[in-house]
């Protein structure tokens, strides 16, 4: 459970630095958010399209690592039941 | 071609691709509900929805009215801003995934005051869940309604024509619901889960093609963005002004005074309500700095309160999606917890991809409808961009116009009757399985409970039609925005902190999910109540206003508002603030009354987390084995 919820945790950081970074570079760098790239303002491109693929990359890292954990934690019971100690 | 002739060709396209939304969705349903028999069907389908269905039904739920024609819309009238909308509604999906779809589904209830009654032993807590859960779902369900009632007026406002004055907006707010609470009451979750995902394709289907004709058409989503400062007299005015520099209300000015002076010319020419380029591109535009521009705030000012808006707007989006109990409710329908979590990627992947259209709708129609921004609210002006816009098309190629348009019709059909339609299921499930199978009568065996469940949809359904009815003044985007707000300081905090904290105690999970739930809801009224006056009384510009809206306006709190807009922003998007008090109330009070903390934590913390081929746990509800 501690290592999934680090796990979560850490994903959720990633996340959070970006959604919430946003916005500060918009208001800090307006200029440099505001340059053209094929038509699209900087923050345009990274907020309206490019958001989307940064989600689907974290969301797919943790359900591999999320899976591996859960696959590791059955074999740790696994284990501990033949060698009788304290699970967990 | 004579006019009539072409409102009869534009009429029956609409007319036949909206009707085979609804009879399809009759069909399916029909063929569905041949195949539901046990309550847990009706209640979380049997347990069995494999993940590519339920991540489309999730999907299909979840993007309403307000996605389907309320972000383009909403693009269209405030420009970046109002991307925050789609990218937060996706974006919510990964604090679902990260923190709360796995460990809910191993839990193994049927309904989210199941959870709160099961993880806490208290049945008060699950009637409190249970008023929750009714209250979000009506204030989300009269949005839905709206949209239906409007749009189904705005298709048949052309028949006009045929010596009648268009159709009552009650028409379609009725048929709308009956059409739906027959499809639960007959189906219940499993009938519904395969009309849900149903529609999300057709919605997909219905926002990306026309996106793609219109682009290919009048050029590329970059192409048409890059009209909006290559725009070339505002911009040599804007170089010439300012190099780099960026004066959005001095711009202002300019911009729409220019726009009057040179008359028509084939460039685009925006109407004067429209946002000038300048503010409608950037970051910080009208929505978000709408309270600072009440209060005459200097644009650097303005922008730092602007910042905190944008703030609090992610936060209220990102934790009420987190916290909505509609969607909730559909992850028991995974068989198991890593199911539940590959869910949520498909469904991240799924509404993204979607996201992506709305606001290329908004960007279109600045360019090529500007003419909406004069139209009223509603349909009639930005939020009607969706159906509307294909209709140029017909200039060009004629009847491809047409059926365009009705295919954005039949999306939008398709976008409330599946939001409805969850939503009835959720609530649905409160009354038939909380109320009336866990507190009236536990004794009730599952056909009795298959029974009540029907007799419940129909009632439900009846209010919300009702309610439904009701909601034709008010606004969509408030609804909606109340709806997530109170999510997010509500459900979010309890799910988020009875799933990853072994000390809450029921009196620290109720204490801080009513306060931050109800302190949202008071500040948000608040806010809005002025604008509910606002607006009303400018229906009576000029004539005397009737005493009851004269006594409101005195004791609304417009120049309160006007005076402090710090203020009137955290009260109108207050997860800024709801969120964290909630949390910290948790905390608080659970630190205080740990001898309640439930004996059996041990236990619970493990069924929330430990991976099912431990084989330590049992679903908290087996129907199979007690109803057969």
């Amino acid at each position: 459970m501690s290592r999934q919820l680090r796990l979560s945790i850490s994903c959720a950081a990633a996340f959070l630095v970006a959604l919430l970074g946003l916005p500060l570079c918009n208001y800090f760098a307006p200029e440099f958010m505001a340059q053209r790239i094929g038509g699209f303002t900087r923050t345009w491109l990274l907020l309206g399209v490019l958001f989307f693929p940064l989600v689907w990359i974290i969301s797919g890292f943790f359900i591999r690592r999320s899976i591996d954990l859960e696959n590791a934690e059955v074999r740790d019971a696994a284990d501990s039941r033949q060698t009788p100690s304290q699970n967990r | 071609m004579p006019t009539s002739l072409l409102l009869a060709a534009v009429d029956s396209w609409i007319l036949a691709c909206s009707s085979f939304t609804v009879l399809a969705t009759i069909v399916v349903g029909f063929w569905a509900a041949s195949r539901s028999r046990t309550a847990s069907d009706f209640f979380v389908a049997g347990r069995g929805v494999s993940v590519g269905w339920n991540a489309s039904a999730i999907s299909g739920e979840y993007l309403s009215a307000a996605s389907f024609m309320g972000v383009a819309g909403m693009v269209m009238s405030s420009g970046y801003d109002a991307l925050w909308y789609p990218v937060c509604y996706a974006c919510g999906y990964l604090f679902l995934l990260l923190f709360i779809a796995g460990p809910l589904r191993r839990f193994g209830a049927y309904t989210i005051p199941d959870f709160a009654e099961g993880r806490y032993d208290s049945p008060m807590f699950r009637k409190i869940a249970i008023v929750f859960v009714l209250f979000i779902g009506f204030f989300y369900t009269m949005p839905q309604m709206k949209g239906a009632g409007t749009t189904l007026a705005y298709i048949f406002q052309d028949i006009a024509w045929f010596g009648q004055r268009g159709l009552p907006y009650w028409v379609g707010v009725v048929m709308v619901g009956a059409v739906i609470t027959f499809n639960v009451a007959l189906g219940g979750m499993k009938g519904i889960t395969l009309v849900q995902a149903f529609q999300y394709w057709m919605k997909m289907f219905a926002i990306a093609v026309p996106v793609f004709v219109l682009l290919s058409v009048y050029g590329g989503y970059g192409k048409q963005l890059g009209v909006n400062v290559a725009d070339p007299s505002v911009q040599s005015k804007q170089l010439a002004a300012s190099p780099g520099a960026n004066p959005p209300f001095q711009e202002k000015i300019e911009t729409s005074g220019n726009s009057t002076r040179t008359g028509p010319q084939p460039a685009r020419i925006l109407p004067a309500k429209a946002p000038p380029d300048a503010t409608w591109l950037a970051p910080f535009g009208p929505l978000t700095t709408k309270a600072a521009r009440a209060a005459k705030l200097d644009p650097q000012s303005s922008r730092r309160l602007a910042l905190l808006y944008t703030y609090s707007l992610i936060i209220a989006l990102v934790c009420g999606t987190a916290g909505l109990p509609h969607i909730l409710v559909r992850f028991y329908t995974n068989p198991d917890g890593m199911a539940a979590k590959r869910t949520t990627m498909w469904v991240m992947i799924l509404i993204g991809v979607f996201y992506i259209f709305p606001p290329m709708f908004g960007v279109l129609g600045r360019n090529l409808m500007p003419e909406l921004y004069n139209g009223l609210t509603g349909v009639k002006g930005t939020d009607g961009i969706v159906l509307r816009l294909p209709t140029i098309l017909r200039e060009r190629f004629g009847v491809l116009g047409s059926v365009l348009s009705g295919i954005t019709c039949a999306g939008a059909f398709a976008a409330f009757m599946s939001t409805f339609s969850g939503l009835l299921v959720s609530m649905t499930g409160a009354l038939a399985h909380d109320v009336y199978g866990r507190i009236l009568r536990p004794s009730a065996s599952a056909a009795d409970r298959m029974r009540m469940f029907k007799w419940c949809a129909i009632s439900v359904g009846v209010v919300a039609v009702g309610l439904g009815c009701l909601a034709e003044d008010f606004e969509i985007n408030f609804m909606v925005g109340q709806a997530f707000a109170i999510a997010a300081a509500s459900y979010f905090p309890l799910l988020f902190m009875s799933i990853w904290w072994r000390g809450m105690t029921v009196q620290g999970a109720a204490t801080g999910m009513l306060t931050g739930g109800l302190f949202a809801m008071i500040a948000i009224s608040m806010t809005s109540f002025t604008t509910f006056v606002t607006t009303m009384s400018a229906k009576y510009s000029g004539k005397p206003m009737p005493d009851w809206l004269a006594w409101m306006k005195a004791h609304s709190l417009e120049a309160f508002w006007a005076a402090h807009p710090l203020q009137r922003i955290l009260c109108e998007q207050p997860a800024l603030w709801a969120v964290p008090l909630a949390i910290t109330l948790m905390v608080v009070v659970s630190k205080l009354t740990t001898s309640s903390i439930p004996l059996d934590i041990r236990m619970k913390m493990l069924v929330l987390h430990a991976p099912e081929k431990l084989g330590l746990k049992q679903e908290y509800i087996r129907e199979h084995e007690s109803a057969h």
